[in-house]
Formats: C-alpha cells, structure tokens, sequence
C-alpha cells in the first residue's frame, strides 16, 4: 500500500510510532531484552554455522536446542507474568495451555512421519497400530495441513481458557480458590492424556518426529531456524503483551489487580477483562508448546504436571513479577540453574528450588529484575 | 493438646490390639500331648494312622486341621535330619518352603530330599476328611464351623451329608445353621423327590452365595438332547424366581460395598482435608507442603516401626503420637520461620510453602532413599469381615473410616469445648478484636498451624496402611484433599467431613462405569460446575473472615 497518498493513514502510523517511543523510553528492561533477543537471533547461526566445530567459540547443536528450549519457557513465563503480574490472576495450571499447543503440534509432526514410522502405516501413527485402531480419530483430521495446526495451535488452549476462564470468573472465584482450581484442571487433563484411549498417546505421547514442513528434524540447520523462529516469536508476544500493558485497557487489569470490587463498582466490566486477557495469556502459552516440542522433539502427558506449572509461577517470581522483560529472565536464569544442578549436583537442584521459592518469596518480592533499579537509587 | 486427644482414641483402639496379642502368643495346654501324638505318625501303618488321626482331633489343638489337611494332601513330612514333623507349603517345590505345625508359621525352606513323606492312601485321606469335618464342626469358633459348612460344599458325600444333620440339630448359632441348611438343601437338589428339591429351592432363594445361585442356574439348563435338567415344571420355575431373587440382592450387597469403598476413600480424603481445612480455613494460609506433612507422618510410622520390631500393632498405635508429634513440630517451625512473615498475601504463601515441599521431599529421598518403604499391617487390620455370601468388609478400610470419625469428634471437642480452640476460633474470627482482649495472637497462630500439620501427620499414619510409603506420597493426595476442602466450604469441619465423603462415594460410585481415571476426572469436572451454583462450598464460612479480603 502506498501510505504517502493517505494521510489519515500516515497520521495513524505516526502516532503509533510516538506511541512505541513513549513505550521505548519508559520500557528500558523491554528494550534491552529485545536487543538481546535480536543478538540471539543473529549470532546464534553464525557461531553455529560459520564457526568451525574445532573453535571454542563454536555453539554445538545441544547449546542452539538448550536455548531454544529457554526462550519457549521464557514465552510461557511472560504469558503468566502477564496475567500474574498485571491482572493479579495466579494460574498453577499454564504448564496445560504450554502443553495443549504442544500436542497439536505433536499432532502435525506425527502425521508428517507418514510412512517412515516402525509399522509404516501411511495414516495412522505409530501407536494407534501398536493399539489395533483402524482408522484415524475424527479429531486427527486436518493436522496433516500446517495451517490447520497452526490454527489449533491457538484454538485449543484459547478454548479450552475461554470455557474454564467463563466458568472460573462468571461465579467470581478468586485469589487462591482459582490458583487450585486451576492445579486441578491440569491435572485432570494430565490424567486424562496418560489413557491410551484418549488417542494422543498415552503414557509415551509423541515422539520419534522425522521432519516439519519438509525440513530435517535431525539437522543443525533446522534447529537454527527453529531458533530464530522462537526468538522472533518471543519478541513479538513481549511487544503485544506490552502493547496490551501500556492500553487503556491494561490500566483496568492493574485496577482490577489492586482492587477487584471497586472497579466492578466504577463500572468497569470486570469479568470480561479477565476473560480476554486470560485467553490472550493461554494462547501465548500455547504457542510457545507449539514451538518447544519440535526443538525438544518429544511431547508427552507429564509436561502436565502440576509441579511444571507452578515452576513456571516461579521463574516469574524469580525474575520479577509485573515487569514482562523480568519473567523472560527469571525463566532463562532459572532453566539455567536447574540444567546445571541436575547435571552437576542431582540431589541439591530440589533444595534448591525449594530454597528458592521460600528465599524469593520472603526476602525478593520484586525479584532479581527489581534489585538493579534499588541499587542505582542507593547510590 | 495433641497428648490429651491421642488418649481417647488410642485407649480404644488398644483392646483389639491386645487381643490380637494374646492370640497369637497363647501357649495351649495341649501343645506337648499334641506333638506327642502327632510324633507317632512317622512310622505308622495306614490303619495306624487312621487311628491316630482321630485321637490328634480329640486333643483340640488349633493346629489339627492345617495338619490334617497337609496330611490328606500329601503335605506332611519329616525331616531326615531331626525327625521332626513339618508341613510343606506345596507338595512338588523344591527346595520346599516349610511350616511348623505347632504354630503354623514359616519355618523356612530345606531340600526336598532332605524330607521325607508320611504316606497316604485313599481309605485314609477318606477317613481323615471325616475327622477333619467333624473336628472343625465341633470347634467351639462359630466362625470355624462356618468356614467348615463352606468348605464341605465343594465335596458334597453321604457321609458328609449324614454328618451335617447330625450337627444341624444340635448346632445353636444361627448362622452356622443357615448355612448348614442351605449345604443340605444342596445336597437334596440332586435327590429324586421332586417335593424335596422344590422345598430345597424355597430354602435356597435366601442364600445369597454365589455358588448356590450357580448351581440353582443349572436347573434351568438344558442336557444337549433338548429336555431340562430338572424335569419337574414346578421347581423349574422355583428356580427360575430364586435366581431372580439371588442376584436382585446380590447386586443390593454390591452397592453396599461400593458405598462403603467410597466411605473409606472419602474417610482418607477427609482426615487430610480436616489439616487444610484448619490451616486453609482458619488461618486463610494454603499450605501446599500438607501433603509433605503427611509423608512425614507416614515414615514416621515406619521409623516407629523400626524401632520396635517385635509389636507390629502397638507401633501402629505409637506412631500416631508420635506423627502428630513430629508433623506438628515442622508445621510450627514452618510458621514461625516463614508463614508469619507473609500473612495476607496467600499467593506468596502458596508459593513458599510449596518450596518447604521440594525440600522435605528431597530431605525424605536423602535420608530414607527414592524407593518406597514398606510399613507392616498389623494382623488385626488385615483380612476382612465377612458378612454374609456378598459382603465382605476389609478391615484396614472399616478401621479407617472408624479412625477418621474419631478423629473428627477429638477435633470438634478441642475446637469447641477447649481454650486452645476458643483461642483459635477467636482469632480466626476477629484477630483484632481478639489481640485486644488479650489473647497472644502469634502463639495462637503458631499453635493453630500445628494443629493442622499434626493432623497432616496423623493421616499419614493412616495412609501408610492403605498405600506404599515413598517420597511422592503426599502429591498423589493432595489435589483431591484442597478439593474437597473447595467442595465442603473453608474453615468447616463438617464441610470436611460431608464434603469428603460425598467426593469418595461419587468418584466409586462413577467407577465401575467410567473407570477410574476418568471417574476423577468426572468429580472434578463436576466440582467445577459445583462452585459456579455455590462459589462458597456447600458449608460457606459465615461473618467476616468468609468476606472478600
């Protein structure tokens, strides 16, 4: 489109420009995530793919899959901190959104196995012949499309927090009683994927993925792009969330985060907020599943489990709650930790998680994120 | 306040302990005469033994019948090296697991050709299965003679028969004599008196086993050349209503028993959820380590268990104490350490207490290691009260839900009718109000939050009956239990107690239909639905404390 011919259009976009210059010169945390993301993006397939293996500078498959792996937790982290952090709803069940986009990506990469699975079945995946099925579940149909997928991608946690979020805040249930209520639904949604008759797999879930949109799962140069995808992704679900936080409609979520009845009472559709803004939160939750599961290459139903969720609550805790840029930090700093207290000191990295949630919760209210700013006051 | 409520409840539960004890520990006069007698059998011709076998069952001892049956069965051996006389557990294993006769527990195992066999023909074993049968009609246990009345049903002779008339008419409990009827009418349905079987058909119909609805089904059948089994019209039809009415009560019976599994299942849920609903509902504090709490009142029990090896059942009753003890000392430690500091912000509580849980988990695995530890049921919390042909009741299920009543009554008394409680109540109520007129707040804070985690600790004990001890145990309860607490309505004991129960019964009534996971997920999803009509539970928290914060 040729904008210099409109100037009302022209007028619009300056505006937003202006508005994203307020946003940058408030949001400095924001900005420099965004850089370093952008530096992720850029460096990571050079290092990987240009440097030689023998330099030490070399990043090997497993560094270039590890963070991938720590930006889709820094995107599910950032879509708790948003509703945590801004609207004062505590999800323990966001580890099930992660996990449902998961599944339908699972979903497309198994049909795209094809032939080539251990029975060489053309339709059905592996574990369906293992099961004696003979055709494909009606809700299998379509996930042999990429853009079908993506869409479930986004409907199937978006739906599913549509539903429970109506359910949940139609009858008011609040605070703690929502944070257990949540606990429950991933974890009947744990037991309910671990049946064989559910048809996502059962016990093992999905795993054994040959390739996504013709690309070689096995390959350096798959998880490269798979990478900046994840970077992008994570950066433009940061700019969206932040959009939403700097609205007119982000300052009702914080009203409502600091006082719930008198804003119902100024009038101010409460519900419906939270509504959206938890099936927004779910969605981006779900995408960041979507994208994990290829990297990781393997989905199964304890990626429900209810201690996943409330790990995830606490990347954000760590990092520092109602920051957005905090959560991605908290998220990459405490994968960190576990990555290498589970490799070095198996039986500390419990200690240690626990130490964590008690310390920051008593001494770190506003997280490591927090601690800077208080540094430069001082002095 | 722990001390003063265990003793109630221990003091109760301590008599079939003891009894139990005495049991198995009694010395019969008749132990020397009976080895004496017994010993005889090693060289004895058949007709000898025959003989012996009788005058062995006039001694009383306890032991005639295991050695008897062993000795019909081809079980009875001596050991080459000692002579002495051994029961082996099955005829053809080698090397054989062996019993001692006298006091019928394990003897351990030895080469079969280090044993010799005490011989058997069929005139014996005939003759012994007659004394067998007439030593266990003549025990003094009507329970026994019971079990007999059962056992001669699968082999049905005259002179069983005869023996049985015999009994029936000077047998005096009721129950054995039904059932003496009943083997009776049985025998009578193969006679060739058509009035007769009709007679034993009308006897039948209140039966409710299923071997005689069985065998009361094949009268109904055809012999392949097309004419009835039973060729009288008349008891074919008898037969027909019996069945009908066998199974009608049967299916009753059933329902009974899925009542009661979802009592013992609910009784589980509620002891646990009576802990939350303490620290959940009074103090407004979501302790996610409870669960944690429980598992240490579960290992608690098994340290006790440890620690006095030879009395199974008095460290049952020891460990619950002791799991108050040590569950409600971690829960002050936890509240004088960490919950203190975040009062009123309950998301953060959740938050930290959940970090106190990976740390005792992982405390658990470092000292106990990651398998699950073994905790011994006591002899009498194990097998089941069998009611009639379709009921039976498992013990350690029955003592449980008896156990959380208990339980549920010392709690209401020290919540009500104590100055703790008062205390409690209070500052539950109006914590202002209640610092004001004197009460110490903090102490009481402290005090409350260990009476929640010592009852945490007590379900553990519980627990450790029902399921394997291990780190995780606490996990696979917990959602369930703050479920209930949702369900029943916060800081209410008898929102608990309903609200449990009535979880317990739907999740096993929903079973049979969904199975089991997805009977969970059903209660759940129901639970769900449930708050939208109720967000308050179905007992809600009046006053002030009930208010949005």
């Amino acid at each position: 489109m040729d904008y210099s011919r409109k100037p009302a259009a022209r007028a619009r976009i300056s505006k937003l420009l202006e508005f994203w210059n307020g946003i940058a010169s408030r949001d400095r945390g924001g900005a420099r995530l965004l850089a370093v993301l952008a530096a992720v993006a850029i460096a990571s397939p050079i290092l990987n793919q240009v440097v030689p293996p023998s330099s030490g500078l070399h990043l090997s498959a497993f560094g270039i899959t590890l963070i991938g792996k720590y930006l889709c937790f820094g995107m599910l982290a950032l879509a708790i901190d948003l509703i945590w952090g801004y609207c004062g709803i505590l999800s323990l069940g966001h580890a099930a959104f992660f996990s449902l986009g998961g599944y339908a990506m699972g979903m497309y990469l198994m049909r795209q196995i094809g032939p080539r699975g251990v029975y060489g079945n053309p339709v059905l995946p592996d574990f369906m012949v293992f099961l004696n099925w003979k055709s494909l579940p009606w809700f299998w149909y379509g996930f042999n499309h990429f853009p079908f997928a993506l869409v479930m991608i986004g409907l199937a946690p978006g739906l599913l927090a549509l539903v429970f979020g109506w359910l949940a805040f139609r009858s008011r249930v609040t605070g703690v009683y929502f944070s257990i209520i949540t606990q429950a639904l991933t974890y009947a949604l744990m037991l309910g994927f671990f049946r064989n008759d559910m048809g996502f797999g059962g016990n093992n879930g999905f795993t054994d993925f040959k390739d996504i949109l013709g690309f070689d799962l096995h390959s350096d140069g798959t998880h490269v792009v798979l990478l900046v995808v994840t970077a992008v992704a994570l950066a433009a679900s940061y700019l969206a969330c932040r959009l939403i936080v700097e609205s007119r409609a982000g300052r009702v979520m914080c009203a409502i985060r600091d006082a719930e009845s008198r804003t119902r009472f100024l009038g101010y559709p409460v519900e419906s907020y939270k509504l959206w803004l938890f099936v927004f939160s779910a969605v981006v939750a779900g995408i960041a599943g979507a994208l994990y599961v290829p990297q990781i290459g393997i989905i199964n139903p304890s990626e429900f489990a209810p201690i996943n969720s409330i790990e995830a609550v606490i990347w954000v805790a760590v990092g520092g709650r109602g920051t957005l840029y905090g959560a991605i930090v908290g998220a990459v700093v405490v994968n960190y930790a576990k990555t290498y207290l589970t490799g070095a000191f198996p039986e500390v990295w419990l200690y240690a998680l626990g130490a964590l949630f008690v310390l920051v919760t008593l001494f770190l209210p506003s997280g490591i994120t927090g601690l800077q700013p208080a540094w430069r006051k001082n002095k | 306040m722990g001390h003063l409520g265990s003793g109630g409840w221990r003091r109760l539960l301590l008599l079939p302990a003891l009894w139990s004890i005495g049991l198995a520990y009694a010395q019969s006069p008749g132990d020397a005469a009976f080895l004496s007698v017994l010993g005889e059998l090693r060289d004895a011709t058949y007709s000898d033994k025959a003989v012996i076998a009788e005058r062995l069952s006039q001694t009383g001892h306890r032991s005639v019948r295991a050695v008897l049956t062993a000795l019909m069965e081809d079980r009875l051996c001596y050991r080459n090296s000692d002579q002495k006389i051994l029961i082996v557990q099955s005829a053809d294993k080698d090397p054989a697991e062996l019993i001692d006769p006298l006091t019928l527990k394990s003897a351990g195992s030895a080469p079969a050709d280090s044993l010799a066999k005490i011989g058997t023909n069929n005139a014996l074993r005939h003759t012994v299965r007659t004394v067998v049968a007439h030593f266990a009609l003549s025990s003094p246990d009507p329970a026994v003679r019971l079990e007999a009345v059962r056992d001669m049903l699968r082999s049905l002779d005259e002179p069983t028969v005869a023996l049985l008339r015999e009994r029936l008419a000077v047998e005096t409990n009721a129950g054995v004599k039904r059932e003496i009827g009943n083997v009776l009418a049985l025998a009578t349905l193969d006679g060739s008196d058509a009035k007769a079987r009709l007679e034993a058909v009308a006897t039948l119909s209140h039966s409710v086993s299923q071997d005689v609805r069985n065998r009361l089904a094949l009268l109904l059948d055809k012999s392949p050349d097309g004419s009835f089994v039973e060729t009288d019209e008349n008891v074919r039809r008898a037969a027909a209503a019996a069945v009908a009415t066998i199974d009608q009560w049967r299916s009753f019976y059933s329902g009974i028993e899925t009542l009661f599994f979802g009592l013992s299942l609910g009784s589980v849920l509620v002891l646990i959820a009576f802990g939350l609903a303490i620290t959940f509902g009074v103090m407004g504090v979501i302790n996610m380590a409870h669960g944690e709490l429980m598992m240490l009142g579960a290992y608690t029990t098994y340290a006790v268990q440890m620690a006095m090896p030879g009395h199974i059942g008095l460290s049952i009753l020891a460990a619950i104490p002791a799991a108050f003890v040590v569950a409600g000392l971690v829960g002050v430690a936890m509240e004088r350490t960490i919950i203190q500091h975040l009062y009123g912000r309950p998301l953060e509580t959740l938050l930290a207490t959940f970090g106190v849980s990976l740390v005792l988990q992982q405390a658990v695995r470092s000292i106990f290691s990651a398998q699950n530890r073994s905790v011994v049921t006591p002899d009498w919390m194990s097998g089941s009260l069998q009611l009639n042909g379709a009921l039976a009741i498992t013990y350690n299920r029955l003592y449980t839900v008896i156990f959380t009543l208990i339980v549920f009554l010392i709690l209401l008394a020290v919540l009500k009718r104590t100055r703790i409680g008062l205390d409690i109540r209070a500052v539950a109520q109006n914590r202002v109000m209640a610092k004001a007129m004197g009460i110490r707040t903090e102490w009481v804070d402290a005090m409350t939050f260990g009476l929640g985690s010592g009852i945490a600790g007590v379900a553990g004990v519980a627990l450790s009956q029902l399921t394997n001890v291990g780190p995780n145990l606490g996990q696979s309860y917990i959602i369930d239990s703050f479920m209930v607490v949702v369900f029943g309505g916060v800081g209410n004991l008898w929102g608990a107690l309903i609200g449990g129960m009535s979880m317990g019964i739907v999740n096993k009534l929903l079973e049979p239909y969904a199975g089991a996971v997805l009977a969970k997920i059903l209660v759940l999803v129901g639970l769900i639905l449930f708050i939208q009509t109720r967000p308050r539970g179905l007992f809600p928290q009046a006053g002030r404390a009930g208010e949005d914060k």
